[in-house]
């Protein structure tokens, strides 16, 4: 009997750069190049040349008052100009891939920076009011974002989180109204969960295709929610005030600056959410339910033979996933808005499922695309009071044509679970 | 503590897959269970293994009987399967797909990480079936990836081991370190089946041979009672041609050249390594290598379908590296590809249909937009009969077609026209005997018409019947060129990479 | 002899009798079983609605359990009213039915261009952007251009189509080149597409002079589509498009090379790159057609709805609905006509109850929903209603988010 070799340490192959990288990273550095040119034509320049810009740094309510920053806007966008474009020349010269990502982040960001500033020059405002609204705005998204990677890394896509958070959202405000807060949670979670059922109990049970069925899903919601709106919120005023949900400073946290107002005063809700990014990750990679999971995920087959129960962790997961959105929409309705309006989500599932893909179907990937969505909102508000003489229409864009960029700059580089979208058919 | 299956029948809609099927395994035995593609070893397995239920027929284990209606099942009483399509999760490690299903954990659910590598380690040292435990699956290599199933299958304290056409992937090296493996878990008291078309391997290894065809089971012998000729006519039931008729060839002008390509994979990893080679008209170049080597993407670079990172490509002298499928199509590259049901054929479409999948768009089936479906019919009527093509009519979806038929639709529709050059990748992957002499024949023919013939196979064995010059790839490179009558030993270690 | 096949099949079962009414009335029973699913799938749709229209009215509730039997009548009262309202608004006289007719339009047009983009693998959840877009393409062509109605008609019309062929292009380039999937894609550009619509009607080029909301001025008179049946009833020469639409695109998809492209492509994509399909192109031109249809609707709803501008509401919800008629109508141009009716007699009936019977009109959206999902999930219509017959394979459209 031959006795079998020792492999060597497995090492993970080389990765080659190919055309395709260095073309972005041309095009990257162009990009680049040409947002410096605005940032020092038009936001350097054109601003008075003493022009001064605040960015306030702590908000009325902080225990460490009067912090702010000013400085001389047209010196700032400068030198923000000179940095972009550094960044792009390097990037047309080293083209080295990981960079590019970089470098096109912190080019980004110091653009909207030189942006706020040109938008503030001569007046203040409150960043860090700017960076609260992020927070608050990402939550519904990354809560969307976590819910959509529940279900996929089972391999189940989930069209429908849009169509969950309006349902949920809806009977959060009419249960909150007529039995108080945590009626309208706990009814909104129900909800979620018996949505995700439907959504399973279709696209396995019956086959449908898992995307018709998260589309249907939407249409019957907005329907129903539509129809329930004008029939009896209409008719009922009282059933759509729904109870006021305190916020809750969490003591020593919140008084640091900036940070503190920014992530430790909130609602319940937001802190959940958090703690919810921390248990989903844990649990996904930590533990032996997450493993099967992902299995069930990844090869379902392979997890078949080893005895588990794959449809049984398909509605497992999105059933979870379907709480998780049940628990967006109350956020959405009790908290953020404080009132059912009809198709009041206005496509922000759908900015979730982007901030999914962005984030690489991991839970801390879906809070960082959600922050950043987030901001991409909060801004398009905030430049809409600063009254920067864009049209409101086009701030209001942004955060659509943002999940527009990201999909279709960002996608090519992650991978979707293998089994993902793919009925399982057992024998 | 033998396992006994008796009198199992298992039916499917227009076939009985399982007919009255009987047989044994006795700890310490070694059974070879022998017959082509469709005689119905693998349902007959699956059975065994809890994935189907059969209709007649009990299971038994030391005389008891058992009702196995899951995977759980057959693991819980001793059963394990190592199967042909490795079930592993590429993206997880080797640990995590050991234990994956019976993970030790502590509080809560968390997986006991250190415990999980110890008995890997530990399991790993006792059979002698190294691995690295934490390696990534997609980054180790076929033969690494079935000792760890063997792992997996050990963990679970089987009694019984299946394996399901283990040496398919393997090279003749791997193959004999695998039946060291196997002897040592005879040794251990095991009772192991196994399953396979070789005919050398059964009548190696195993301690009885049980030959099924047509969902019976038509002889049980043991190894020094029979030859090799002998248990392929009991596979196909008559006599069978174990040689393809081949005259000598007479190579002419250079059709294809290849030289340096370099092309990547999925993952940005070059799987093609600066290659070299040409194929002349009238003759057959064979390309040996295990499954996993760069074969795949090879043939992709050449037939336009992947962009090779550089190196060229020329048919008679026409540089075609960046050339589309299209304009390969009429240059007279033909191309039959290795996974028909992904690449070859559109399943729902009818067999006319996919009979002009590459036509379609030019004379005479189509003029601009309008296309001619009389014209169109007519071609694959004539097709289907000229090809033996086995189908209720032209007009049926060819998801209905066998697999053997359905490769003779792609082999009629690639090989009606005049070709200059033949690309073949894998041609008799998983089709019936008989089909598969009728397309070695077909290939043959074509070399000696004049065409350049490439063919790529993971079977040894067909590359020796078919090719006049044989080429070794391994990690992407030409490691050797042989003579077709060249020692199976040599050509195995150049597989490995172990060459002069 | 043959293997079963890769994929091993599921044992059926010992075969399915006939359904009674099969016997009883000796029809064929694959053409019972043809139009059985359908009319049950509606029935049951019917009945869940019945139960909402019940269940919603809060006054009715409030007094359910003091006087259950008034509650009770009240209900059924409110049922038939509505019902009958919906019923007589959708087929109940000659205005009725040109107001199916003329509600059918757009939904058939649009319908139209996501059935083929279903046949292509590609989920076309953009009608509604490319509505809108092709309704202010097709509304600055019919305010400033000025020519007989011979020619100004179908220039509007070619406005409206290549607005939503733009449309639904960029989407379609950004699949074939990015791989950015269109379901997310097309449905960010809706609202994109309504932002900026918004945002163009208040400008000077475009606006109604007379008006400070976004809304456009007024076609003139020879970009305004022409009625069937004379002016008193609504419908116009726009149905006649819809209708020979159908017969295009059946050609388009089962006797032509490009839908064979086309349905290679959806059906594999992998198998048409090796046939020599140029998959990015296919893509590329499938969104800009199934955009282009929804185009054409766009521009119906401002050429053919009076008063005859453009405003942001232009889409109604007919982006949507359009998608369900697809789904209903199996993307088979012909299935997609009849789903295009019945949708269409639901809106107008809707409309109708709505009026009448004080029922919102969002209730024929969730009829619409219903019977997609139980059409597209038979079994679920068969475990109701306990009609046997034979497992249904999986209407599997998709593979994940992958190009």
């Amino acid at each position: 009997m031959t006795a079998t070799k020792v492999p060597e340490k497995v090492q993970e192959p080389a990765v080659v750069r190919t055309g395709a990288d260095e073309r972005r990273a041309r095009i990257i550095g162009v990009i680049l190049m040409v947002l410096a040119a605005v940032v020092l034509g038009v936001f350097a320049f054109g601003v008075p040349s003493g022009a001064s810009s605040t960015f306030n740094l702590s908000l009325p309510t902080d225990a460490i008052q009067d912090i702010s920053v000013t400085f001389n806007s047209r010196l700032f966008s400068g030198v923000a100009a000179v940095i972009i474009f550094a960044l792009g020349v390097e990037r047309l010269r080293r083209r080295n891939l990981q960079r590019t990502n970089t470098a096109l982040a912190v080019g980004l960001s110091l653009f909207v920076l030189a942006f706020l500033a040109w938008a503030a020059a001569d007046s203040s405002f409150s960043m860090v009011g700017m960076l609260r609204s992020t927070v608050i705005s990402s939550i519904v998204i990354t809560l969307g974002a976590l819910c959509g990677l529940t279900c996929e890394r089972a391999g189940v896509i989930n069209i429908g989180i849009e169509g969950q958070l309006l349902t949920s959202a809806f009977v959060a405000v009419v249960l909150s109204s007529a039995f108080g807060t945590w009626a309208g949670v706990g009814g909104a979670l129900v909800v979620g969960a018996l949505l995700g059922a439907l959504l399973a109990w279709l696209a396995i049970r019956f086959r449908v295709d898992q995307i018709i069925a998260g589309v249907v899903i939407n249409i019957l919601a907005l329907g129903l929610t539509s129809f329930l709106a004008s029939r009896v919120l209409s008719e009922a005023q009282d059933l759509n005030a729904p109870a006021r949900v305190p916020g809750f400073r969490i003591p020593i946290l919140a008084d640091i600056p900036v940070i503190g107002p920014m992530f430790f005063d909130h609602t319940f809700f937001v802190y959940v959410t958090f703690l919810l990014v921390f248990g989903l990750h844990f649990a996904l990679f930590r533990t032996r339910w997450g493993l099967r999971a992902r299995s069930v995920g990844e090869h379902p087959k392979a997890a078949d033979t080893l005895g588990i129960d794959v449809l049984r962790v398909r509605y497992r997961n999105v059933i979870i996933g379907g709480v998780i959105a049940g628990f967006g929409g109350a956020f959405l309705a009790l908290a953020q808005i404080s009132r059912f309006e009809e198709n009041m989500t206005g496509g922000i599932g759908f900015i979730g499922l982007a901030a999914m893909i962005f984030g690489r179907w991991m839970p801390f990937g879906a809070l960082a695309a959600g922050l950043v969505f987030g901001f991409s909102g909060a801004l398009a508000q905030k430049v809409a009071i600063l009254g920067t003489g864009i049209p409101s229409e086009f701030m209001l864009m942004l955060p659509y044509v943002a999940t527009v960029i990201v999909v279709a700059g960002l996608v090519g580089g992650a991978r979707p679970p293998a089994a993902d979208g793919q009925p399982y058919i057992k024998q | 503590m033998a396992l006994e299956l008796s009198g199992v029948t298992k039916r499917f809609p227009g076939v009985i897959a399982n007919n009255d099927v009987s047989l044994s395994v006795a700890p310490g035995e070694v059974v070879a269970l022998l017959g082509e593609n469709g005689a119905g070893k693998t349902t007959l397995m699956n059975i065994l293994y809890g994935l189907y239920t059969p209709d007649e027929g009990t299971i038994k284990i030391d005389g008891e009987e058992i009702d196995l209606d899951s995977s759980a099942d057959a693991i819980a009483a001793g059963i394990g399967m190592v199967h042909q399509h490795f079930m592993l999760v590429p993206v997880f490690t080797v640990t995590e797909n050991v234990v994956l299903g019976q993970e030790p954990t502590g509080f809560g659910g968390v997986i006991d990480r250190d415990e999980a590598r110890e008995t890997v380690v530990e399991i790993s040292e006792r059979y002698n079936l190294q691995v690295d435990p934490d390696a990534l699956i997609e980054n180790i290599s076929v033969g690494v990836q079935q000792r760890v199933e063997i792992i997996k299958v050990l963990d679970r304290e089987a009694r019984f081991v299946i394996f399901d056409e283990p040496t398919a992937v393997l090279t003749p090296q791997e193959v004999e370190e695998f039946f060291g493996i196997v002897e040592g878990l005879k040794n251990d008291g095991k009772g192991i089946i196994f399953i396979t078309h070789k005919l050398g391997e059964a009548l190696e290894v195993a301690n009885r041979i049980v030959v099924m065809r047509g969902g019976k089971v038509v002889a049980e012998v043991t190894p020094d009672e029979v030859t090799r000729q002998d248990l392929a006519d009991l596979m196909v039931g008559r006599s069978v041609d174990l040689t393809v008729a081949k005259g000598d060839a007479e190579p002419k002008s250079t059709v294809l050249v290849v030289r340096d390509l370099v092309v990547l994979d999925d993952r940005k990893v070059k799987a093609v390594d600066g290659v070299t080679f040409e194929v002349r008209a009238g003759e057959i170049v064979g390309i040996a290598g295990v499954q996993g080597n760069g074969q795949t993407e090879l043939i992709e670079g050449i037939t336009g379908l992947r962009p090779p990172l550089s190196g060229s490509v020329l048919i008679r002298e026409e540089d075609v590296t960046d050339a589309t499928p299209r304009e390969l199509h009429r240059l007279g590259v033909s191309h039959i590809p290795e996974d028909r049901q992904e690449s070859g054929l559109v399943l729902d479409f009818t067999v006319a249909e996919n009979m002009i999948l590459d036509s379609y768009y030019d004379r005479p089936y189509s003029r601009g937009l309008v296309m001619d479906w009389g014209v169109i019919h007519d071609t694959a009527r004539g097709l289907v009969e000229q090809y033996d093509v086995r189908t209720p009519g032209i007009q049926v979806p060819v998801s209905n077609l066998s697999g053997g038929n359905q490769q003779k639709v792609i082999v009629a529709r690639e090989f009606a026209r005049d070709v200059a050059l033949v690309i073949a990748a894998q041609p008799t992957r998983g089709i019936d005997v008989g089909s598969i002499e009728y397309i070695h024949t077909q290939i043959v023919a074509k070399r000696d018409a004049g065409a350049a013939v490439l063919v790529v196979s993971s079977e040894l064995d067909e590359v020796r019947a078919l090719a006049d010059r044989i080429l070794v790839l391994h990690h992407g490179k030409i490691v050797a060129e042989f003579a077709p009558d060249a020692d199976v030993t040599d050509i195995g270690l150049a597989m490995l990479g172990s060459h002069e | 002899m043959s293997e079963p096949g890769t994929t091993e099949p599921q044992d059926p079962g010992p075969p399915a009798k006939p359904p009674w009414l099969a016997r009883a009335t000796g029809v064929g029973e694959s053409t019972l079983r043809a139009l059985v699913l359908p009319t049950l799938a509606f029935i049951t749709a019917l009945i869940i609605g019945a139960l909402i229209i019940a269940v919603s009215d809060v006054d009715n509730l409030r007094i359910l359990f003091a006087e259950p039997g008034t509650a009770l009548g009240n209900m059924v009262e409110e049922v038939a009213r509505s019902y009958r309202a919906l019923f007589n608004g959708a087929v109940g006289s000659i205005n009725a039915i040109s107001e199916t007719l003329f509600a059918t339009t757009p939904l058939l047009l649009a319908g139209l261009g996501i059935a083929l983009g279903f046949r292509a693998g590609l989920f076309n959840i953009g009608a509604q952007g490319q509505m809108l877009i092709a309704g202010i393409a097709a509304a600055y062509v019919g305010i400033y251009v000025s020519a007989p109605a011979i020619v100004h008609i179908p220039l509007t019309i070619l406005a409206g189509l290549a607005g939503g062929m733009i449309w639904g292009g960029l989407a379609g380039v950004l699949k074939a080149r990015t791989g950015a999937h269109e379901v997310i894609t097309t449905i960010m550009g809706n609202f994109i597409a309504l932002f900026l619509v918004q945002w163009l009607l208040t400008t000077e080029a475009i606006q109604d002079p007379g008006r400070n909301n976004p809304v456009s001025a007024a076609l003139s008179g020879s970009a305004v589509l022409p009625r069937l049946f004379g002016s008193e009833y609504r419908v116009t020469i726009g149905f006649l498009i819809a209708i020979a639409g159908v017969f295009v695109l059946h050609w388009l998809l089962f006797r032509s090379s490009f839908g064979f492209e086309l349905r290679a492509v959806g059906s594999n994509p992998q198998a048409g790159s090796y046939a020599g399909m140029n998959v990015a192109i296919v893509v590329t031109l499938v969104m800009a057609l199934a955009g282009g249809l929804a185009g054409i609707a766009g521009a119906n709803q401002v050429m053919g709805l009076p008063p005859f501008k453009a405003s942001p509401a232009l889409a109604g919800s007919v982006g949507f609905d359009a998608i369900t008629v697809a789904l209903l109508g199996r993307s088979n141009p012909v299935g997609v006509m009849w789903a295009a009716l019945l949708f269409g007699a639901l809106s107008a009936g809707g409309r109708v109850m709505q009026g009448a019977a004080q029922v919102p009109i969002d209730l024929v959206v969730v009829l619409q929903a219903l019977i997609v999902i139980f059409v597209a999930a038979p079994g679920l219509i068969r475990a109701i209603w306990r009609v046997k017959g034979e497992p249904e394979e999986a209407t599997q459209l998709t593979t994940g988010w992958g190009s």
